[in-house]
C-alpha cells in the first residue's frame, strides 16, 4: 500500500511538473521576449494562455505537499530540514510570481507593468531551478533523516544539472504549449516564434543530459546505476523518442498532438527517476516502507484521493475544455463600468 | 526521539522567530479567508436576484464583485502557499511526527481548494461567453467547496487543540490511527460551526461596509442600496447565531481544554464561585491588576450555577501552561471578541427593528457609520479569536502531546529572523499593491457611474482586474492595443 501511495505522490509531482511547468516555461519565454516593444506580442499571448488556469495548476503543488506529510511524514521532515534554504527561495519565488502575474494586468502604467512583469519572469526561472536542485540533492543521497540544513545538500554538481534540466524542461513545455496557443489565437508568426524556441530548448536539454551523465556518475551513484539499465532505461529511451516525435510534429505543424507527446516525455522521465529510486524515497537512507505513515491513514489517503479524482477530474476537464474552446474570457472594463441607467434616488 | 526532546524544557533560540513568522503569515492569510469562503456566496445571491428579476443593477454588482474576487483569490493563493511550506520549514517536528495522524484533513482541504480554483476560474471567465443560466449554475457548488476546504483546515487545527485517535509505543512513536476519531475531535464541531459562521458574517459586514461608506457620502441610489442590503442582511441574520455558537464553543473549551479556559478568564487557582474579569492583567504571583470584576459570573457562565468549579492555571505545572503574559493576551483577545460580537448584535437588532417598523433601512447616519465600522470589527474579532485559540494552547503545539520547542526546525535563528524580515517586507509590498488595485477599481467604477466615462484618463485600455480581454482578433491583428469588441470607445 505504501508503494501505491508513493506512486500517487509521483503522479501528482508529474502533474505539477507538467501543469505548473508549462506556466514556468511561459514565464521563462516572457523573460526572454526582449524589450517592451519587441516582446509585446509574445507577452500578450503568454498572458492569455496562462490566465484562467494558473491558479488551478498551482494546487497540484499543495496536494503534493499534503501527500508528502500525510503519507510519508519522516520524508517530509527530512527534506524540509535539509533543503531549508532552496525551499525558502522556492516559496518566496512562488509568492513573487503569483503576485507579479496577477498584478501586472491592472498596472496601467508601463513602468509599473515592467516591474511586475520582470518579477514574474525572473521568479519563473528561479522556482523550477531550485525545485530541480532539491530533487538533485535527494537523488544524490545528500538528504537523510536528521541531516541538518547545509549548502552542500543543494549546491553540488548533481543539483546544478537537475536544476538546469528542470528549467530546460519547463522552457520546452512552455514553448510547445505556446506554439499550439498561437495557432489557437490565429497568430501564425508566433507559431514560428515559439516553435523555434521549443527546438532550442530541446537541444539544450539533450546537451545537458550528455553533460550530466559523467558529472553525476559518482555523485549520484545509486540512481545513476539504476537509470542506466532495466526498466528506468527503457522509460528514458521512450521519453527520448517522444521528445523526438514532438520535434518532428512541430516541424510538420501538427500542433494538436505535440502537446501530448511533450507532456508524455516529461512524465516518462519522472517515472524513470521514480523507478530508479525504488525502494528508496531518500537513497540510500529511507525506504518507502520505512517512511510510510500508519496503514489506516494510507488507506484513507487513497480513498480521499479516489473521491477527489471523481470530483475534481470532471471539473478540471470542464475547465480545460472550456478554455481550449475559447469560452473563458475575462471581464473587461466595459463589463464592469457599463453605465447604469441614471442613478435613481431612493 | 520524541521523549528525548521532552526533557529539553527551555526553548531553543529559533523558536521565537519561527512563532513570529507563523503568526504573522497566518494573521495576514486569515484576513483574506472570509472573502475567499463567503464572497462567492454573497455574489451568487445578487447574481441570482439579477437573473430572476432581470435586474441590471444586481447583475452589475455581481460582475464587479467577481472582478474583486479575481484579485483577492490570487493573493489568497500566494499567502496560503507560504503557509503550506512553513509547516515543513518551521515545524518539521510536528509534521514528521504527527503528519499521518492529522494530515488527512489537509488532504480534504487540498482537493476542496482544487475544486474551488476550478469553479472560480470558470465563474470569473465565464461572464462573457457562457449562457447566463449555465454560468450561474456552474458556480452554485462554490460555497460548498469553500465549506469543505474549511472542514479540512479546522479538522487539522482542532486536532492540535484536542488531539485523539492514535496510539503510541514506548518510544512515543505513532503505531496506530483511528482516522474518524482523529478528524472528529471533541472541539471540532463547535470550532467548525463557529468558524464557518464567522466567515460568512465577516464577509457580509465587510462588503456592506463599503456601500455604507458610499451611502454616507450621499450616493443613495439603488445600486448602493442593494449592495448594502444583501450582504448586511446575511450578516445580521448570522450575528445572533454566532453568539449562540460562541457560547457553545466557550463551554466546550471549558470542558476539553481547561487550561486554555483558565487563561481566557485569567483564573489562577481552581475554585468555585469564580468571578469574571473584564480586561485586567494577570501578574506573575497570580494577582490581578485592573479590570472590571463581576462576582460569581465566570462560574455561572461555565456551568450555569455559581457553585461550578473552574480549573485554574495552577492546576498544571508552570511548564505546561501559558505564561502570565500569554494568559493576559489570551484574556484580552477573548474579551475583545466577545465585546465586538455583542456590539454587532446590537447593530443587527437596530437593523431588524427598523425593518419591521417601516420596511426600510434605518435613517440615522449613525447606523451607517456603525455599519461601516462593522466590517473592521468582525475582522478584528476573527484575529482575536485565533489568537485566543493559538496562544491559549501554549506551550503545546499538540495539546499535552508535543511542545512547540520539540516541533521547531533546527535551522539557525538568524536565518529565520532574516526570512521573517524578507516575508514582512514582501507582504507590505504585496498588500499595498493589492489595496492599490482595489482602490483603482473603485475609482474607475465611480467615474463610470457618474457618467464621466468619456473623461477617463487615457491609459492603456485594459481591464483593471488581473485578467484582460482574450479576444482572438486582438492577437491576430497584431496592434499593441486592440480595441475591445464591444465597441466602447477607448483611450
Ligand atoms: C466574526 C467573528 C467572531 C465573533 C463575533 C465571535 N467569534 Fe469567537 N472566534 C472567531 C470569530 C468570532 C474565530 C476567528 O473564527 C475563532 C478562532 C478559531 C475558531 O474556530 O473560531 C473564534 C474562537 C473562539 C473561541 C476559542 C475556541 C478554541 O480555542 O478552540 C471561543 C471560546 C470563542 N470564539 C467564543 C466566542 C464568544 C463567546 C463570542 C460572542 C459572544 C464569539 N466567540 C464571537
Ligand atoms: C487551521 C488553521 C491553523 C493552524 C493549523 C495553525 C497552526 C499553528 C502552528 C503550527 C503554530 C506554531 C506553534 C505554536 O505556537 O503553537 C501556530 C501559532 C500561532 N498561530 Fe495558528 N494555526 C492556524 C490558524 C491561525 C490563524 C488563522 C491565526 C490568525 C490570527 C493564528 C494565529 C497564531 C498565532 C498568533 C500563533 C503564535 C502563538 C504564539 O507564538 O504564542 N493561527 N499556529
Ligand atoms: C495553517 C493553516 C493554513 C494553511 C496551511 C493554508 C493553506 C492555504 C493554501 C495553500 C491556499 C492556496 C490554495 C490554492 O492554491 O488554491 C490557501 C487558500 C485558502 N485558504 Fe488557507 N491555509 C491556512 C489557514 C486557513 C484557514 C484557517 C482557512 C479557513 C477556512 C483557510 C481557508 C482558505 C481558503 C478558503 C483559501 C482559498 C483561497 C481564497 O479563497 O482566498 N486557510 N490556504
Amino acid at each position: 500500500m505504501a508503494e501505491a501511495v508513493a506512486w500517487v505522490m509521483l503522479a501528482v509531482l508529474a502533474a505539477y511538473a507538467c501543469a505548473g511547468g508549462t506556466d514556468y516555461g511561459a514565464g521563462f519565454w516572457d523573460l526572454c521576449a526582449g524589450g517592451a516593444e519587441r516582446g509585446e506580442r509574445p507577452r500578450r499571448l503568454i498572458d492569455h494562455a496562462m490566465e484562467p488556469v494558473w491558479e488551478a495548476n498551482n494546487v497540484w503543488l499543495i496536494f503534493l505537499m499534503v501527500i508528502m506529510w500525510t503519507g510519508f511524514p519522516p520524508f517530509f521532515a527530512a527534506v524540509f530540514s535539509a533543503m531549508w534554504l532552496p525551499l525558502v527561495l522556492v516559496v518566496l519565488g512562488l509568492v513573487l510570481r503569483g503576485a507579479g502575474f496577477a498584478l501586472r494586468r491592472p498596472a496601467r502604467r508601463l513602468t509599473q507593468r515592467r516591474v511586475y512583469g520582470a518579477v514574474f519572469a525572473v521568479s519563473s526561472l528561479l522556482v523550477p531551478f531550485f525545485f530541480g536542485a532539491v530533487i538533485g540533492g535527494v537523488a544524490s543521497g545528500r538528504v537523510a533523516p536528521g541531516t541538518p540544513a547545509s549548502a552542500d545538500a543543494w549546491a553540488n554538481p548533481t543539483s546544478a544539472v537537475t536544476g538546469l534540466m528542470a528549467v530546460g524542461a519547463t522552457a520546452f513545455l512552455g514553448a510547445v504549449f505556446l506554439t499550439a496557443d498561437a495557432r489557437r489565437y490565429q497568430a501564425p508568426d508566433l507559431v514560428d516564434y515559439f516553435r523555434l524556441r521549443a527546438w532550442w530548448s530541446l537541444a539544450a536539454l539533450v546537451v545537458l543530459a550528455f553533460i550530466g551523465l559523467p558529472v553525476t556518475h559518482h555523485d549520484a551513484a545509486y540512481v545513476w546505476d539504476r537509470i542506466t539499465g532495466g526498466v528506468p532505461l527503457a522509460l528514458i529511451v521512450v521519453a527520448a523518442a517522444t521528445a523526438l516525435v514532438t520535434a518532428l510534429l512541430l516541424a510538420r505543424r501538427a500542433l494538436r498532438w505535440c502537446r501530448y507527446t511533450a507532456v508524455a516525455g516529461v512524465v516518462l522521465v519522472i517515472a524513470a527517476w521514480g523507478a530508479a529510486q525504488r525502494p528508496y524515497l531518500l537513497p540510500t537512507s529511507l525506504t518507502v516502507g520505512q517512511a510510510a505513515g500508519v496503514p489506516p491513514t494510507l488507506t484513507w489517503l487513497l480513498i480521499v484521493t479516489g473521491i477527489a479524482v471523481l470530483l475534481v477530474g470532471p471539473g478540471l476537464g470542464l475547465l480545460y475544455w472550456l478554455d481550449t474552446r475559447g469560452k473563458l474570457e475575462a471581464l473587461t472594463d466595459a463589463d464592469t463600468e457599463e453605465e447604469r441607467p441614471p442613478a435613481e434616488p431612493v | 526521539m520524541h521523549s528525548a526532546v521532552t526533557l529539553l524544557t527551555d526553548s531553543p533560540p529559533q523558536m521565537l522567530p519561527a512563532r513570529q513568522l507563523m503568526a504573522f503569515t497566518l494573521a495576514t492569510h486569515i484576513l483574506l479567508v472570509p472573502m475567499g469562503v463567503a464572497l462567492p456566496f454573497v455574489t451568487l445571491l445578487v447574481h441570482h436576484r439579477g437573473l430572476r428579476r432581470n435586474d441590471p443593477v444586481a447583475l452589475q454588482l455581481a460582475r464587479r464583485w467577481s472582478a474583486v474576487m479575481a484579485v483577492q483569490f490570487a493573493i489568497g493563493i500566494v499567502t496560503g502557499t507560504i503557509l503550506t511550506f512553513e509547516f515543513g520549514l518551521l515545524w518539521p517536528g510536528l509534521m514528521g511526527h504527527w503528519g499521518d495522524v492529522f494530515g488527512l484533513g489537509f488532504g480534504v482541504e487540498g482537493w476542496a481548494f482544487f475544486l474551488e480554483a476550478v469553479m472560480i476560474a470558470i465563474y470569473l471567465y465565464g461572464w462573457r461567453r457562457l449562457d447566463p443560466k449555465v454560468h450561474f449554475w456552474l458556480a452554485v457548488p462554490l460555497p460548498f467547496a469553500a465549506l469543505l476546504g474549511a472542514f479540512g483546515i479546522i479538522a487539522a487545527n482542532s486536532w492540535m487543540n484536542t488531539p485523539q485517535g492514535f496510539t503510541l509505543d514506548a518510544q512515543g512513536d505513532v503505531v496506530n490511527v483511528t482516522v474518524q476519531q482523529a478528524v472528529f475531535t471533541p472541539i471540532f464541531g463547535p470550532e467548525y460551526w463557529h468558524f464557518a459562521v464567522a466567515m460568512f458574517l465577516t464577509a457580509g459586514y465587510v462588503v456592506a461596509g463599503v456601500y455604507a461608506v458610499g451611502w454616507l457620502r450621499g450616493r443613495r441610489d439603488r445600486y448602493h442600496r442593494l449592495g448594502f442590503t444583501v450582504p448586511f442582511t446575511v450578516a445580521a441574520i448570522l450575528t445572533p447565531v454566532q453568539l449562540v455558537v460562541g457560547d457553545t464553543i466557550a463551554r466546550a473549551v471549558f470542558h476539553k481544554q481547561p487550561t486554555k479556559f483558565a487563561a481566557m478568564e485569567i483564573v489562577w487557582t481552581t475554585d468555585t464561585h469564580v468571578p469574571e474579569y473584564i480586561f485586567g492583567r494577570l501578574n506573575a504571583d497570580g494577582t490581578i491588576s485592573g479590570g472590571l470584576k463581576i462576582p460569581q459570573l465566570d462560574s455561572m457562565l461555565a456551568g450555569f450555577k455559581p457553585s461550578t468549579q473552574v480549573t485554574g492555571l495552577t492546576a498544571v505545572p508552570a511548564a505546561d501552561r501559558p505564561t502570565p503574559a500569554e494568559a493576559t493576551l489570551v484574556h484580552w483577545t477573548f474579551d475583545i471578541m466577545v465585546i465586538l460580537g455583542s456590539l454587532l448584535l446590537l447593530l443587527a437588532l437596530w437593523y431588524a427593528v427598523a425593518w419591521f417598523r417601516h420596511r426600510d433601512l434605518p435613517r440615522s447616519r449613525w447606523f451607517f457609520r456603525c455599519a461601516a465600522a462593522a466590517g473592521v470589527a468582525s475582522l478584528v474579532s476573527v484575529e482575536c479569536g485565533w489568537i485566543t485559540t493559538e496562544v491559549g494552547r501554549q506551550p503545546w503545539i499538540v495539546y499535552q502531546n508535543m511542545r512547540v520547542a520539540e516541533a521547531v526546525t533546527a535551522t539557525r535563528a538568524s536565518s529565520l529572523w532574516a526570512m521573517l524580515g524578507v516575508v514582512v517586507a514582501l507582504y507590505v509590498v504585496l498588500f499595498s499593491a493589492f489595496l492599490t488595485v482595489l482602490r483603482k477599481l473603485h475609482h474607475h467604477w465611480r467615474i463610470a457611474d457618474e457618467g464621466l466615462a468619456p473623461n477617463r484618463p487615457a491609459h492603456a485600455p485594459e481591464s483593471d482586474t488581473p485578467y484582460g480581454p482574450r479576444e482572438e482578433a486582438g492577437l491576430a491583428a497584431g496592434p499593441s492595443h486592440p480595441s475591445a469588441q464591444d465597441g466602447t470607445p477607448r483611450g
